[in-house]
């Protein structure tokens, strides 16, 4: 029966057999309490779960060869943003204890929540493609990149300038702040907190739109779906972070 | 065989509790006592059966309440593992787009959904929109090709790379034809049709794009330079494309792509007696003071040594700046914040960027909600081509305003949060319910007032992507329902009539994809079209539901919303739904009056069985019995506290009866 018939039908028929055509329509799922019967399977609209199982594989298969169209700008991009997202955790968690206005602390917290889901993704795609994951450790303002050796997981040694793998040092990425910037600011309070968390998390957060163009600008870069999905994420999303911390700083000018 | 949950079992109770197979005829009961319950007084499941479903890709552990899966159909094996997106519909056909191109599902029988055709045409998201013969395709991601092959675009710059509009002739549903695109510098994340009432000529199409600029060796124009740098920057603007119908492989951008430069900002309140003493001792100390953002404003030190610097080098000086300088820069201080506030696509008076992720344009009521980046934008379209924005709101709980549903009456809009982008899982215990959530706003002399958040609020999974994404309203007559998408969290159903207390009515949930990890799934939207509930679920195909009654919803109410249907419909192009008079529609509003007790509920009931008898004969007895029961109507409308919904009743009744 087609859409409009049906529906043309509901409306100048008698409401009895109004009633059975609903009926008929969900009868797989609902007995009737006059008939107290259960429909059975057959009118059970699914495929046979043979049929799902050798879908499901097909599905399976599928996802992890998705996974295998990377390159290394993908690999560089991922390893460098776990180290870059973990300074923005140091930074943020000074917020509370700093006294930080509420809207600051809002802020702080909501990075910490994003950015934190966003290292775990990124050292899962790493993990995913059988490439090394940096483990991030902090300790108050220190921040150690932990890189496990391929030949044998779990080998590598602690460091803050732990070069390893090929992974360049976390330090020399756009927007990172230096140790004595974190200092400066774990040192401020209150309003001075706000400015100069404001100031510095824009310059971080530039540079990670920074590292973004760059791998847009890698040939075969951003090619698989999960890699396109996250790092155009992280641009759309600093942008408009930047944005509202630009107003932020602006409606504390001048006091 | 499905494992259904409890949730089901309760709706079986909360529907043969209520309701039988019998006939709805009123018998005269003994004493009248209302059965319709307040919304606010009904229980619902608990504990929530949403809770701790076991994962599975085909065959993860359901719950369902208050609706009915008709079908849920895998998507064609072409295209699984691959991720389905956003739908359009037409006639009897459901399109959903798809990361690999996009699906025709033929839902004439809503229980057995066929696939017309799958279209192998890689692009992320392939978000799409109709117009009469023609299939609107947004690509955005890297690998989308102008010939619709899979190998993808290796080069940075290529010829072969599509970003930005597919255009398809869809006269043959079943074969498609690839008729035109429109390429543009950021592509398209998503658009919006938007049909000018006035001009039957041409449609317009809005992009928005969110993902970087591609090389300006690729498209020419296309700059990467910030807009303060580069005033042409589009990292902040809309596209417009024009479509003309007669012609649509002329399609192109129209000749206005800051379609919100110089729009009127929100009003500015005044400045405090504080804050006037803070600008005065600035101006004390040597500060620069200026215009800027609609008020007077210190000029932050960081931004005046830029404009002092630029002054230097104009007059080809070196080092730090003089006296001199300054003394220039307090003349030329307006022109200098223009430039710059113009060169972020601002403008002095503008606020805030104009890039948007997606655009809902109700064209009836003559409004569009903008979702834009940190902003939630209302625009007068009255001229649609010429959209003036009346108001703007920012809200430090939403980290990326994705998109915009206003009610039907025009009164609310709500916007939903896609915080982490749709692939996290933001629905866990410790996620704060007004975050990744929807802000509803009530519209009142053009200015929107928030009202309350709302989020699917079933604890999910750490494997769970989760977030508030699509929805529409569902036409159930003086009632503003939605149903929406929350990923991996489901689909819901919700009442927000009294937009401070939305009370959610129904919902569907599967456990997650798989256990171990994140695995991409979940409804990606989830429509109504024609009395059916279509859901785009990105890994598992398409599920079609439909309402059932329940303590939330009358079967009345439900007949009432099957007398609306549509020829077609984009969910960003929000239609208005209108009501023929109906017996449906008589006994909904009766339904109304009974659960928000607006009405004696003997009179309620007396008026019923007047309405059942008249439904069951025809011709003048029809007729004279429902001009009566009008009468009768008007007469106890002075008695209820809601005397409008009562004159409906009575107008319908009277449509009712000369149409008899």
């Amino acid at each position: 029966m087609s859409f409009n018939m049906f529906l043309s039908m509901r409306f100048t028929t008698l409401p009895v057999l109004f009633i059975s055509i609903i009926l008929l329509l969900s009868f797989h799922f609902m007995g009737c309490a006059g008939s107290e019967q259960i429909a059975d399977n057959e009118t059970v609209e699914h495929s046979p779960d043979r049929n799902l199982s050798s879908l499901e594989e097909i599905y399976w298969a599928r996802i992890d060869s998705s996974r295998m169209n990377f390159t290394q700008a993908d690999v560089v991009f991922m390893t460098g943003m776990i180290g870059h997202h973990a300074q923005a955790l140091i930074m943020s968690r000074l917020a509370p204890e700093n006294d930080a206005s509420r809207s600051v602390q809002v802020l702080a917290a909501r990075i910490i929540n994003a950015q934190g889901d966003e290292i775990r993704l990124m050292q899962q795609w790493l993990a995913d493609r059988n490439q090394p994951v940096p483990e991030v450790h902090i300790d108050g303002l220190n921040l150690m990149i932990h890189m496990p050796d391929m030949e044998h997981n779990g080998g590598g040694h602690h460091g803050h300038h732990d070069h390893h793998g090929g992974m360049h040092d976390h330090s020399d990425m756009p927007g990172m702040l230096t140790q004595e910037q974190l200092e400066e600011l774990a040192e401020a309070q209150g309003r001075e907190f706000d400015r100069l968390f404001l100031l510095y998390m824009i310059e971080h957060h530039e540079g990670a739109i920074t590292m973004v163009e760059t791998l847009f600008n890698a040939n075969g870069a951003a090619g698989d779906r999960e890699m396109f999905d996250l790092a155009s994420g992280i641009n759309a999303e600093q942008i408009t972070e930047i944005n509202r911390m630009q107003s932020m700083l602006e409606e504390m000018e001048g006091s | 065989m499905k494992k259904l949950l409890p949730g089901l079992l309760l709706t079986f109770a909360a529907i043969f509790g209520v309701y039988s197979c019998a006939s709805s005829d009123i018998t005269q009961q003994e004493n009248d006592q209302p059965t319709i319950q307040p919304l606010s007084e009904i229980e619902r499941p608990s504990p929530d059966p949403r809770v701790g479903l076991q994962a599975g890709l085909f065959d993860a552990e359901e719950t369902i309440w208050n609706l009915n899966l008709l079908s849920a159909t895998p998507p064609p094996e072409a295209f699984l593992g691959s991720w389905g997106t956003d739908l359009a519909f037409k006639d009897n056909y459901a399109i959903q787009g798809n990361y690999d191109g996009f699906i025709v599902w033929n839902i004439s029988d809503p229980a057995n959904p066929e696939v017309a055709i799958d279209f192998k045409c890689p692009a992320s998201q392939s978000d799409v929109s109709v117009y009469g013969d023609l299939l609107f395709v947004s690509g955005e991601g890297l690998g989308g090709r102008l010939d619709c092959g899979t190998e993808g675009v290796r080069e940075t710059v290529s010829a072969d790379r599509l970003r930005g509009i597919r255009i398809f002739d869809i006269s043959d549903m079943y074969n498609p034809e690839y008729i035109a695109n429109v390429q543009t510098c950021r592509g398209s994340h998503t658009h919006s049709v938007l049909v000018d009432p006035n001009d039957d000529e041409n449609v317009y199409v809005y992009v928005s794009g969110s993902a970087p600029v591609r090389p300006e060796e690729e498209l020419p124009g296309c700059t990467t330079a910030f807009p303060d740098e580069d005033p042409d920057s589009p990292l902040f603007r809309i596209e417009v494309i024009k479509v003309p119908l007669a012609n649509p492989q002329d399609a192109a951008i129209a000749n206005s792509p800051r379609i919100f430069d110089g729009l009127e900002a929100p009003p500015v309140r005044e400045l405090t007696a504080e804050e006037q003493e803070r600008i005065e001792q600035a101006r004390e100390q040597g500060r620069f003071v200026g215009e800027m953002m609609g008020r007077e404003r210190v000029i932050p030190n960081g931004m005046a040594r830029g404009f002092l610097q630029r002054l230097v080098s104009e007059r080809d000086g070196e080092g730090e700046p003089t006296a001199a300088d300054s003394a220039a820069l307090q003349e030329r201080l307006p022109e200098f914040i223009d430039e710059m506030l113009a060169a972020r696509g601002r403008g002095s008076e503008a606020l805030g960027p104009n890039q948007c992720h997606d655009i809902t344009l109700y064209p009836e009521i003559g409004l569009a909600g903008g979702a834009c980046e940190g902003l939630g934008l209302l625009l007068d379209i009255s001229d649609p081509v010429n959209p003036v924005r009346i108001d703007a709101v920012a809200d430090s709980n939403f980290s990326y305003w994705h998109s915009a549903t206003f009610n039907n009456d025009g009164t609310t809009v709500l916007f939903t949060d896609e915080w982490g982008g749709g692939t996290q899982p933001k629905c866990r215990e410790e996620d704060p319910y007004e975050w990744g959530a929807n802000a509803i706003y009530s519209i009142e002399n053009g200015e929107m007032v928030f009202q309350s958040y709302f989020k699917m609020d079933a604890p999910q999974t750490e494997t769970e992507n989760c977030v508030a994404h699509n929805g529409s309203m569902i036409p159930i007559p003086d009632r503003d329902i939605m149903v929406q998408s929350w990923y991996q969290g489901g689909i819901n159903v919700f009442d927000f009539t009294d937009p401070k207390n939305p009370v959610e009515i129904a919902f569907h949930d599967r456990g997650p994809i798989s256990a171990e990890r994140v695995e991409t799934g979940g409804s990606w939207s989830i429509y109504w079209y024609n009395g059916y509930l279509v859901n785009s679920e990105i890994a598992r195909g398409l599920d079609i539901f439909e309402l059932v009654p329940s303590e939330f919803i009358t079967q009345n109410e439900i007949d009432a919303m099957h007398t609306v249907s549509m020829d077609y419909f984009n969910p960003q192009g929000q239609p208005k739904y209108s009501f023929p008079s109906s017996f449906a529609l008589a006994k909904a509003y009766l339904d109304q009056l009974e659960r928000n007790r607006e009405l004696d509920i003997s009179a309620i009931n007396s008026i019923r069985r007047g309405v059942q008898e008249a439904e069951n004969t025809n011709g003048s007895a029809q007729r004279r019995m429902l001009t009566e029961l009008a009468g009768e109507l008007e007469n106890h409308a002075g008695s209820s506290s809601n005397g409008d919904k009562v004159t409906k009743i009575a107008n319908t009744l009277r449509d009712l009866a000369s149409a008899s």
